[in-house]
């Protein structure tokens, strides 16, 4: 595996050879800098950590403005370790979109997804709803229906899918296609939506 | 928007100047290429504009419609596609809006435009 940490720029469309439109997503995908190199004897598994974002130095912590140091960089707002990177690098590179991306590469993307608030089980998990208006049903089209039987079990089962909070979690949309790649301003175009807001940071994997 | 997103879309060939400049009413010819297996060749598809949407943006689209044997047909067609070979001016058309969506409720003689005639 190898990835870069990027941050989502917004949407647009392009328009393929067949001339069908495209709906796709603009990364501003690195430039990262290796902040830790975990080995197989030390660590017990090997990972790159990179580092992404300039960041003030009066708002790091002492601890992590140190760990910046160490690997002779200016202190970073997102750090994340990737688990066996493919090519070993040493501690301080700095990793571009040319070194590991080129157009036609099939690629997966992490986010935080858009959180939505408290909702119902319609959109939250997809429920039908109970449909009809008629039939004497008035008042209940987006509710969930039974939630279980009576006098025996006399409860409801632990997982049963009912409303809450939906969003704000770790989404992976896998296999999008990188469109385009501009290495001048750290530019990478996928296929596809990609998790979360605006200016949020993605994680894109290879 | 985004410079970025702009220098993205910079990268779309716009082709747009080469078309003549026509709005809603208007009766427009296109130049549609299609793919056969590996052979490309040019349908014509004329009609009438009955809206221009999202203008001076990259998703700009247009919509065309014409009566094909008996049936209204409309296609939609973003204008930076590439499968677009020439737009035609036929004729301009003396409308008062800019959405001509009462003309899919109408057939015939109801449905005529009048010509929309410049004076120098």
């Amino acid at each position: 595996m190898s990835g870069l940490i990027g941050k989502k720029i917004g949407m647009t469309s392009l328009y393929n050879a067949d001339g069908q439109a495209l709906a796709c997503t603009v990364i501003q995908a690195g430039p990262c800098v290796v902040t830790q190199v975990r080995s197989e004897e030390k660590d017990g598994y090997k990972a790159l950590q990179l580092a992404f974002g300039e960041k003030k130095e009066k708002n790091t912590t002492m601890p992590m403005l140190g760990h910046f140091k160490k690997a002779g960089t200016t202190p970073k707002q997102k750090v994340v370790e990737f688990k066996y990177f493919e090519v070993d690098h040493e501690l301080g590179t700095t990793l571009s979109i040319q070194d590991l991306f080129i157009e036609g590469d099939f690629v997966d993307v992490i986010g935080n997804a858009k959180g939505r608030g408290f909702q119902g089980v319609v959109k939250r998990h997809g429920f039908a709803g109970v449909g009809g208006q008629t039939h004497g049903q008035h008042n209940r089209a987006r509710h969930p229906g039974s939630i279980g039987a009576c006098s025996f079990p006399s409860r409801v089962f632990k997982g049963i899918r009912m409303g809450g909070r939906m969003g704000n979690n770790r989404v992976k949309i896998q296999n999008l296609r990188v469109l385009k790649v501009i290495p001048e301003q750290n530019l990478l175009v996928v296929s596809g939506s990609v998790p979360g807001s605006k200016n949020s940071f993605v994680i894109i994997e290879k | 928007m985004s410079e970025l997103i702009k220098l993205v879309e910079a990268t779309v060939e716009n082709r747009k100047a080469e078309y003549p400049n026509f709005k809603a009413g208007d009766t427009i010819n296109i130049h549609v290429k299609i793919k056969e297996g590996a052979k490309e060749r040019i349908q014509l598809f004329q009609g009438t504009v009955i809206q221009r949407r999202n203008l001076s943006t990259t998703g700009e689209t247009f919509t065309v419609r014409k009566i094909s044997n008996g049936v209204g047909v409309e296609r939609i067609f973003p204008i930076l596609s590439p499968s677009i070979a020439k737009i035609e001016l036929i004729r301009r058309g003396k409308v008062r809006r800019a959405r001509l969506f009462y003309l899919r409720g109408r057939q015939g003689k109801a449905a005529r435009i009048k010509e929309l005639k410049t004076t120098k």
